[in-house]
């Protein structure tokens, strides 16, 4: 046996308990470890971060900045940030998950004492980080490029419905991921983002016979929240439309968070 | 927990659909042994090992880790895994997953500890995606050993690993075991299995076939192979008491036989000019062949 064999057992304890502190630990670790392997994938990262910047510029500077229209420079900017969120948490988790699923990642994490939540609320905090990233870009492109006129505390409101609003997608790309291959995540992802982003009608209208479409979109939803924050008009109250985030987030989570649970 | 066992299957059925995986099997590690679990493919090894981890759940009888069920995180927490088919992050540098691994146990060895016992210092600051087949099996390796188990499952662990690191990776279990720790390896390689294990459970149809020490399981297959270089016909020896077969192959006759002591008297009376004289007991890999084919 050699020197450093010994060090495996030591004299140190082997406790199975765990203290309070080693767990928060546990969890702070995972998240760490997420956030970081994000950062590495700068081909993971960086069309979050710039996509919807380069298009709120694009859209609401160089095409609409001279509207006519008083509310256009707004609008866009919530169709936008709305865009800007829903990315990360859809495809972070979609297809994070289904490639950890597929490469019995999760399998592992399950038979080693990892805490439960940690795999899941790691990525949850890496999509709100990005989520808060996104709004950071869109409030500046918005404050000193477009020049749109929004006090603070409608700029905050927006940042925290955006980012809070990011959680619906997230449980919505959870649930892809449970289901999906590793290989055909970004496809069912797609599938998914894109047409929710064109059933909202919060960038072109929808034809009025397909009106009642939108409702299906949880985007619908989140765009409506956004609107009633800056005292445009919007569809039903803010509480329904919040209450219709929460739902899905629950029901998709539960969903995916179940058949991880008892299958990997 | 059932006779101080820290693992334990007791009864288990297991079917997926109309196939009965593990068909009432009952199994236990005992602190401080190491089990090598054999058995041909679809035997129910890796369903046997599901069960001990949580990972599935039997539809009869019941698995248990340190006397509790191991959907129960502490008792988990007295185990390490090494998986036979996993892909860990590959932007991750090993000295990241062990530090991410570690904190799952309440009293890890730190990443410089893991990497001089598993003698992976070389590989702890490239990222794992960077690493060869072997050395990834190096890394899962010492991934398992991070947490201090008590109970560690090894699942073919030296699966491409060269013959350095193979060593390595047994030199490092022997120490485990020195140690008071337990591990259930399964394995191909029954050489592995004759080089590290206290005991060996052979499956088969889910089933426990046979289950001994390796000196144990050799005496269930009561053989012994000769073989020499010699002018005898093999037609000729076949006939003499004890032999179960015999034949040429080239120069050298090979004889299987039940009484190595009167087969090897006599080839030396009928033949003066005998060469190369090789007496060899049944090994594992004899046992296991015969008990498989048994059971199939």
């Amino acid at each position: 046996m050699t020197d450093s064999s010994l060090a495996v057992r030591g004299n140190l304890p082997c406790s199975a308990r765990m203290p309070g502190s080693r767990l928060f630990r546990a969890y702070l670790t995972e998240a760490k470890y997420e956030c970081l392997r994000s950062l590495r994938m700068p081909g993971f990262a960086a069309p979050f971060l710039v996509l919807p910047f380069a298009l709120y510029l694009f859209f609401g500077v160089v095409l609409f900045g001279s509207s006519k229209e008083p509310n256009t420079a707004l609008y866009i900017f919530l169709a936008f940030a709305v865009f800007g969120v829903m990315g990360p948490g859809m495809f972070g988790f979609g297809v994070f998950v289904a490639t950890e699923r597929e490469q019995s990642l999760i399998t592992l994490k399950r038979a080693l004492p990892a805490p439960p939540a940690a795999n899941l609320l790691a990525k949850m905090l890496m999509a709100t980080l990005f989520a808060v990233l996104v709004m950071i870009t869109m409030i500046g492109a918005a404050l000193f490029i477009a020049h749109l006129r929004l006090t603070f505390a409608q700029f905050l409101s927006q940042a925290v419905i955006n980012v809070l609003g990011s959680l619906p997608f997230c449980a919505l790309g959870l649930f892809i991921g449970t289901r999906a291959s590793g290989k055909s995540a970004p496809a069912f992802v797609n599938l998914m983002y894109l047409p929710m982003i064109y059933l909202s009608g919060f960038f072109f209208p929808l034809p009025h016979s397909i009106h009642w479409i939108q409702f299906a979109s949880p985007a619908f939803y989140l765009d409506q929240l956004a609107l009633s924050a800056v005292g445009l008009p919007a569809s039903g109250t803010p509480l329904s439309n919040a209450a219709v985030l929460v739902a899905v987030t629950l029901l998709f989570g539960a969903l995916a968070v179940r058949r991880l649970a008892r299958v990997g | 927990m059932n006779n101080g066992s820290v693992a334990e299957l007791s009864q288990v059925t297991k079917r997926f659909g109309t196939i009965t995986a593990l068909d009432g099997l009952s199994l236990q590690v005992q602190p401080g042994e190491l089990l090598t679990i054999l058995g041909p493919n679809g035997a129910g090894k890796t369903t046997a090992i599901s069960l001990l981890l949580g990972l599935q759940q039997p539809n009869s009888g019941s698995a248990l880790l340190f006397g509790k069920s191991p959907l129960c995180v502490e008792a988990r927490r007295e185990i390490g895994v090494m998986m036979q088919e996993v892909g860990l992050a590959p932007e991750l540098r090993l000295r990241e997953h062990i530090d991410l691994v570690g904190s799952y146990y309440p009293a890890p060895l730190t990443p410089a500890e893991v990497v001089e016992f598993t003698h992976t210092a070389s590989l702890a600051d490239r990222p794992y995606g960077k690493l060869s087949a072997g050395q990834k099996r190096q890394v899962q390796f010492a991934l398992a050993i991070c947490g201090r188990p008590k109970l560690l499952f090894l699942d073919e662990p030296t699966v491409g690993l060269d013959v350095q690191a193979r060593e390595m990776i047994w030199e490092a279990v022997r120490a485990l075991i020195n140690q008071g720790c337990s591990i259930v390896l399964t394995t191909h390689y029954l050489e592995e299995a004759e080089a590290l294990a206290d005991r060996v459970a052979v499956l088969a149809k889910g089933r426990l076939i046979a289950s001994g020490t390796v000196s144990e399981m050799r005496a269930l297959v009561v053989r012994t192979r000769i073989s020499c270089l010699t002018a005898l016909a093999a037609e000729q020896v076949m006939v003499w008491p004890g032999v179960g077969s015999a034949h040429r192959d080239r120069d050298r006759l090979h004889i299987t036989t039940s009484n190595p002591e009167t087969v090897v008297r006599q080839l030396l009376a009928a033949d003066d000019d005998l060469q190369e004289l090789e007496v060899r007991r049944a090994g594992l890999s004899d046992v296991f062949t015969e008990l498989t084919q048994e059971a199939a």
